[in-house]
């Protein structure tokens, strides 16, 4: 049994990982994308590319650095922190798992050439069961026509896993961002990230760019979305400890009434108590990541309670460090907003606090 | 004991299990066990069968009443990984624990931290034998969550202590053969300095007890009266009465805290015995969506905590938890009211009974109200997180 502590290796990464990320991408920079209208700064994705990020999840043949499931979270945890934007999560995590399961080449993504955005919400809830989009046949091959919304790196993506309802089921596709009859509208979203509404029409494609089996698309999905569900959760811890970090900082410095705020325990109590939610859910980070690198077939518990209890954490942090601040906490000017805004997007996406905890019901045998 | 591959460990559950399987006798297995169940041991236990006894002569032989102590005190020196493999192979055999005890527990690890190795080697066997069984007496009526202003004192008589005062919620005073007590031996030191961790003969003169009923019904707890009772300086060569050094037992009893702190939060997990929320909803056949999402909820957060207990156990092997630990003891206990709260809920008024279709649901419901309070309150926790961990300010 591994143990739920970090390894030496672990530990290293993580240092490095916050040495780059404190220095390079304050949030600072987030406010400063915003500002220049950009949902990322190229240059930083290609340091992490450098340092081998894009390929966590590759195999060292095709030029990855192949750290594995735990170290990916690692990274998206450390990136939470500082509310970092990036190709991280949509390529290095999500795409690299759904091409690897399926024998794919992937080393376009380690070595920064591609990245990739994952096409599959219709709604305003995620439910990749319910996907609508129609892959009708067309001699040999597929024509695609729907719509697809709330996609991350959606507009800077090169290109896009898709899925689609073939006759023989769900099917996920891969495709050239550039396609023809795929147009890409940008979503403004709260947390000045990239994300877009896909729109295909008639768009072609053949067997050649199915992922997987025809009609087994929810199948060579589950890779992709284990790990994406784990790393998002392990960013949206990160973004907790970023916030609350914060916030103890602030509560330690703000005098009211003649005294250091963070001297009144009614807000005493209330950090604690946040203190506390964000180590248990730590754990479960730890956790999704020693199950997914030991038997990521059986990892949908562990990665749903993960993605549950983090975005729950992280509602609770931002909620208590807007109102910690006071009005400080509500000024574009502060970095606080930011960490809202955020949890908030993130919790949306990959499947909401129902959707993970009904996984994690059924996993134990209620009926939800 | 070194670290065990994974061969050697799986040799060990093959052998732990055998052994388990042809020693436990067959009255003490395969079925659901009550508190009534647990032998606690003690000059005074009544065993309820002669397989009881059978059973933990035979653990106790083999150390297996306290696995991770050392042999030479009357362990079996499991490493924790072995521990955990002979407490699972206990679960999948469905055998009960063959002794359960304060000693085990509070004492036992007390001493092994603080004792000497004379005091280890008189005591620690005792309990692991089941043959002394223990109590704790730490809080006053004038000290609860403020422990450290304990006012019971303890004179110096020259070759004795002369202990005055009382002691409240001394779980099994009236059934123990020994107390553990803080007692105040300075009493003009600071208070924090001048409190002594004293080991008292429950038959000393002067000892009485008192039964207290609680909300749910009958209770293990007890006032405990100290009047003039004489405690020898020593019981024998290199066994003071006073464990660790004098006036600083308070040091003994905060570690002591900390570890009781790790047993009552781990003890608020459902998920390994006792009913699930989701079994009474189906037994009553009820679909309730608003008690549906809360025990999803739940569910949720008790497997979250579990792993939070795996988690600081293997921090604690690195070299300690320290008093981080007042989350364990915050989180796990306001999880198991949470719990418990929901179980009434679903049971509806099958559940009222205090005693009916779900046993003695109604008085452990009441009794859960008790788990923020004793060890250190859900309050006292969060001060300690607040000022100790996150080192928020006292002005």
């Amino acid at each position: 049994m591994a143990m739920l502590i970090p390894t030496e290796d672990e530990t290293m990464l993580r240092d490095a990982a916050r040495g780059f990320l404190d220095d390079a991408a304050p949030v600072a920079n987030l406010r400063a994308n915003r500002d220049q209208g950009r949902a990322f700064d190229p240059d930083l994705w290609a340091e992490m590319v450098k340092m081998g990020w894009a390929g966590v999840l590759v195999g060292e043949d095709e030029g990855g650095s192949d750290m594995g499931f735990a170290a990916a979270n690692i990274l998206a945890e450390e990136m939470g922190r500082t509310l970092v934007a990036s190709p991280f999560l949509s390529s290095a995590v999500i795409a690299a798992s759904a091409l690897r399961a399926a024998g794919r080449p992937a080393g376009a993504i380690a070595s920064g050439d591609v990245t990739y955005a994952l096409a599959v919400d219709e709604g305003p809830k995620f439910a990749p069961a319910a996907t609508a989009m129609q892959a009708s046949a067309d001699g040999n091959g597929f024509r695609l026509s729907g719509t697809k919304t709330f996609v991350g790196e959606g507009t800077s993506a090169t290109r896009i896993l898709v899925l689609a309802k073939a006759e023989a089921g769900l099917t996920l596709f891969d495709l050239e961002a550039d396609r023809v009859g795929l147009t890409r509208d940008k979503l403004d979203l709260v947390d000045s990230r990239d994300h877009a509404a896909l729109t295909f029409d008639n768009v072609q494609a053949t067997g050649e760019d199915v992922v997987g089996e025809v009609g087994q698309g929810l199948a060579a999905l589950a890779p992709a979305l284990r790990a994406g569900h784990a790393a998002l959760a392990a960013e949206l811890t990160g973004l907790s400890a970023g916030a609350f970090g914060i916030t103890a900082a602030y509560l330690k410095e703000r005098r009211q009434f003649g005294r250091r705020i963070g001297s009144f325990q009614a807000l005493q109590h209330r950090a604690a108590h946040l203190w506390c939610e964000i180590e248990v859910s730590a754990s479960t980070i730890l956790n999704a990541g020693r199950v997914l690198d030991a038997t990521p077939d059986e990892a949908d518990l562990a990665v749903s309670l993960a993605k549950a209890r983090a975005t729950e954490t992280a509602n609770l942090a931002v909620r208590e460090g807007v109102q910690m601040h006071g009005g400080i906490g509500m000024t574009d000017e502060y970095d606080m907003g930011f960490y809202m805004k955020r949890a908030r997007v993130a919790a949306e996406w990959l499947g909401d606090y129902g959707y993970h905890a009904a996984v994690v019901a059924r996993a134990r045998g209620m009926a939800a | 004991m070194p670290d065990m591959g994974q061969e050697s460990l799986a040799d060990f559950r093959a052998e732990i299990a055998d052994w388990i399987d042809r020693t436990a006798p067959a009255s003490l297995r395969d079925r659901a066990f009550s508190e009534d169940d647990i032998c606690w041991g003690g000059k005074r236990w009544v065993f309820t069968s002669d397989d009881q006894k059978v059973w933990l002569e035979a653990c106790a032989e083999r150390g297996l009443t306290a696995p991770t102590w050392p042999e030479a005190y009357g362990g079996a020196g499991f490493s924790r990984a072995q521990d955990k493999i002979f407490k699972e192979e206990m679960d999948r055999l469905r055998v009960k624990k063959p002794l359960d005890s304060f000693g085990l527990w509070m004492l036992g690890p007390a001493l092994l931290a603080f004792g000497t190795e004379e005091q280890k080697r008189h005591f620690l066997p005792q309990i692991t034998r089941g043959e002394v069984r223990w109590c704790q007496g730490y809080s006053e009526p004038g000290a609860g969550s403020d422990l450290a202003s304990v006012q019971t004192r303890a004179e110096d008589m020259g070759d004795h202590w002369l202990v005055n005062g009382s002691k409240i919620w001394t779980s099994y005073a009236d059934k123990a053969d020994w107390i553990f007590a803080l007692v105040r031996t300075d009493r003009d030191a600071p208070k924090h300095r001048g409190i002594s961790f004293m080991l008292i003969d429950m038959e000393s003169e002067g000892v009485t007890t008192k039964p207290i009923r609680l909300i749910s019904g009958k209770s293990p707890f007890c006032e405990t009266f100290f009047d003039n009772v004489r405690v020898p300086k020593s019981y024998g060569e290199g066994l003071s009465a006073i464990v660790g050094e004098q006036n600083r037992g308070w040091d003994v009893a905060k570690h002591l805290l900390t570890h009781e702190r790790e047993m009552i939060g781990g003890g608020g997990s459902g998920l390994t015995g006792g009913r699930s929320v989701a079994s009474v909803l189906a037994d009553e056949g009820q679909d309730d969506p608003v008690i549906m999402g809360r025990a999803m909820k739940l569910g949720v957060d008790e497997l979250a905590m579990n792993l939070t207990l795996d988690r600081y156990k293997d921090m604690a092997k690195q070299g300690g938890v320290g008093n981080a630990s007042a989350m364990l003891k915050y989180y796990g206990t306001e999880l198991n009211k949470a719990r418990f709260e929901l179980l009434m809920s679903a049971g509806g008024s099958d559940a009222l009974a205090w005693e009916g279709p779900y046993g003695t649901l109604a008085p452990e419901w009441l009794r859960t109200k008790a788990n923020s309070i004793e060890g250190g309150t859900s309050e006292v926790m969060l001060d300690i997180l607040a000022k100790r961990v996150l080192e928020l300010p006292g002005d």
